[in-house]
């Protein structure tokens, strides 16, 4: 369902969190895809996922490294790199206030994660894309710490999984968040010309300009069942058709059918998945 | 030559209406049988126009650009190519789907350089502009122009790109045809290409759609183009809850959108100037300043070799982006 948002920062506008935390606070909580009424421990103990109808809970990039990654394995780089105001962006609030509210409430610097993690045993260059954080839009850092975690992988010759959740290009950096998109997929062009791996699983949300860019460059592209992964936002099309959208249009299992994915995989399985076509790739 | 409001189709925009009437009493004049006799009025008259139009076009703001970027009788890209090339050969299709018009490519001469063109269509009539999209590209547009830079790259042609759109369709069938991937891919072959790319952006630079086309050595907008991440329009919905003249403009602004802004910002390498009250009124100029620009940019990459420019490219990519470094969860103020 395309959620009606009061704002967003991305450039596909209506994806923004209703809340502040994708995964509700207290201890019960209702699922939003069958509204059972669920015990919070038992869904956080199914890696958030729901146990009657398996509707996959967005979670932040800290919880998202805690599920995918061996236990105490991630080791981080780049945590202090933080966002600054290029264009000193002001709409009904500054820019750099957005940011430290985000900051607070996240504990991160900006929208991504990326380190050195251990998956089954195999060592890999992780980014876990955090759409508390902003609605995990792209600007400066979230390119810049991407770019990074190419090379790095280059570098050592590791196999990198970058996990989007993302509206897209972040707006109040305007062009300057637009190129992370020419410069992220350079740095996959060059890591590709090397025989790198890149396994890029999208969660929900994936568009606007994180999918046009690293996200669908994936050699093997993964998606979780159900994400919203499109271009542009269901409500930005709506608009411009005039028409209503068909059921499950921009959903992974649609993505599928229309080719442009290579697995639909439910979190659960998504360890075991990684590790499998790494071993595949010979890396 | 300066062409009159009356000539670049009746339409005006609304910050003109001092020149507007001015070219009212030049018609009138004009049309008298005794105009003989006003002739040094109406050099007076004529100048003042001119200056007038010069004094508004110096104090335009960021949202009249945005404005000036879509006047319907602004220079689109198949006006550019029939007045800067010469032996213009189309080629259509994208050997998957379909062959989008809303994305021209083809082979053609620019001053003494064969290169491959390809830019961005609106369209001018109604027909036109429904086929095109209003310049809003299907992927099969973007990957017939990357089909056909490839080519230019087999055989050493320098790639010319156009750049003129308000972004790419959000429809869909643009979406079950992957619109987000043919982007994608565009941005990562455009970054190794082992030729010369040039990219003008002519008129609208709207976000990931002008950009799929838009990697390049060198990046020129024109004095009225804009190059933004998202419309005004559609950043004023979201971050001032509703787009209106006044939301639109503070929008414009803070997008930094302008060719001056993005230039000082570092983002592209050049502004070509144009003739005085917009290219609208005088394409031929504005074609010469394209043109001239192209050529002499197509000349200096020449001298390179194909494996430099690529890392030359790479390298001015790499670098784009403004970080601060601080510990996370710090409460000191964000960094400036
Ligand atoms: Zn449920």
């Amino acid at each position: 369902m395309a959620q009606v948002p009061s704002r967003s920062w991305t450039d596909t506008p209506e994806l923004a969190p209703k809340g502040k935390k994708a995964v509700p606070e207290g201890v019960w909580i209702r699922c939003p895809g069958c509204t059972a009424i669920l015990f919070r421990k038992q869904v956080e103990n199914n890696l958030w996922v729901c146990p009657e109808c398996q509707h996959h809970f967005r979670v932040s990039g800290e919880r998202r490294l805690q599920q995918l990654a061996d236990p105490e394995s991630f080791e981080p780089f780049n945590e202090q790199m933080a966002p600054v105001d290029p264009l000193r962006f002001v709409d009904l609030k500054p820019y750099t206030k957005r940011i430290l509210d985000a900051q607070k409430r996240t504990g991160q610097n900006d929208g991504v994660q990326t380190g050195t993690a251990f998956i089954k045993g195999r060592k890999i260059i992780l980014a876990c894309m955090d759409f508390d954080f902003l609605g995990g839009s792209m600007g400066s850092v979230v390119g810049e710490k991407i770019t990074q975690a190419i090379l790095v992988a280059a570098e050592r010759d590791l196999p990198v999984v970058i996990v989007s959740s993302s509206g897209g290009a972040r707006m109040m950096e305007s062009v300057f968040s637009l190129m992370q998109m020419a410069k992220t997929a350079a740095a996959l062009a060059r890591f590709d010309e090397q025989g790198g791996l890149f396994i890029s699983v999208l969660t929900d949300p994936t568009t606007g300009g994180v999918t046009a860019s690293f996200a669908m460059l994936g050699d093997v592209i993964l998606a979780e069942p159900r994400a919203l992964i499109g271009f542009a936002g269901p409500r930005v099309i709506e608009q411009t058709i005039r028409e209503s959208l068909p059921e499950g249009f921009q959903r992974a299992e649609f993505l599928l059918d229309c080719g442009f994915i290579d697995r639909v995989v439910p979190r659960s399985e998504l360890r075991s998945e990684i590790s499998r076509i790494i071993d595949y790739a010979g890396k | 030559m300066v062409r009159a409001s009356e000539h670049v189709g009746g339409y005006s925009l609304p910050f003109e209406q001092p020149v507007i009437e001015l070219e009212r009493q030049i018609a009138a004049l004009e049309r008298r049988p005794d105009a003989e006799e006003f002739a040094d009025d109406l050099k007076n008259l004529q100048a003042s126009r001119d200056s007038l139009l010069q004094k508004i076009y110096r104090n335009l703001t960021a949202w009249d650009i945005v404005r000036v970027a879509r006047h319907p009788q602004r220079p689109q890209t198949s006006d550019y190519i029939e007045m800067m090339c010469r032996d213009f050969c189309e080629l259509h299709g994208d050997r998957h789907f379909g062959d989008d018009p809303a994305i021209i490519a083809g082979l053609g001469r620019i001053g003494p350089y064969k290169v491959l063109i390809v830019g961005h269509q609106k369209g001018r009539t109604t027909q036109e502009k429904i086929a095109c999209h209003f310049g809003c590209a299907h992927p099969e547009g973007y990957r017939k122009a990357l089909k056909k830079m490839k080519l230019a790259e087999k055989f050493g042609l320098p790639v010319v790109t156009l750049i003129d759109t308000p972004g790419a369709y959000p429809g869909i069938k643009a979406e079950e045809r992957g619109q987000a991937e043919a982007i994608a891919v565009n941005l990562r072959e455009m970054s190794r290409l082992q030729t010369p790319i040039v990219c003008v952006v002519i008129g609208e630079g709207g976000s990931g759609g002008a950009l799929g086309i838009g990697v390049g050595d060198r990046v020129a907008m024109l004095e009225y183009a804009w190059y933004s991440v998202i419309s005004p329009e559609g950043c004023a919905a979201i971050l001032w809850k509703e787009a209106n003249p006044d939301s639109n403009s503070a929008a414009a602004n803070a997008l930094a959108l302008t060719a001056k802004a993005n230039l000082a910002n570092g983002l592209v390498d050049h502004v070509i100037s144009e003739p005085v009250g917009g290219a609208h009124r005088d394409p031929q100029a504005a074609a010469k300043s394209v043109q001239s620009w192209i050529v002499d940019r197509i000349r200096q990459l020449k001298r390179s070799k194909p494996e430099t420019l690529v890392q030359r490219r790479y390298d001015k990519l790499r670098k784009i982006g403004a970080v601060a470094w601080q510990e996370p969860q710090s409460s000191a103020s964000a960094a400036r």
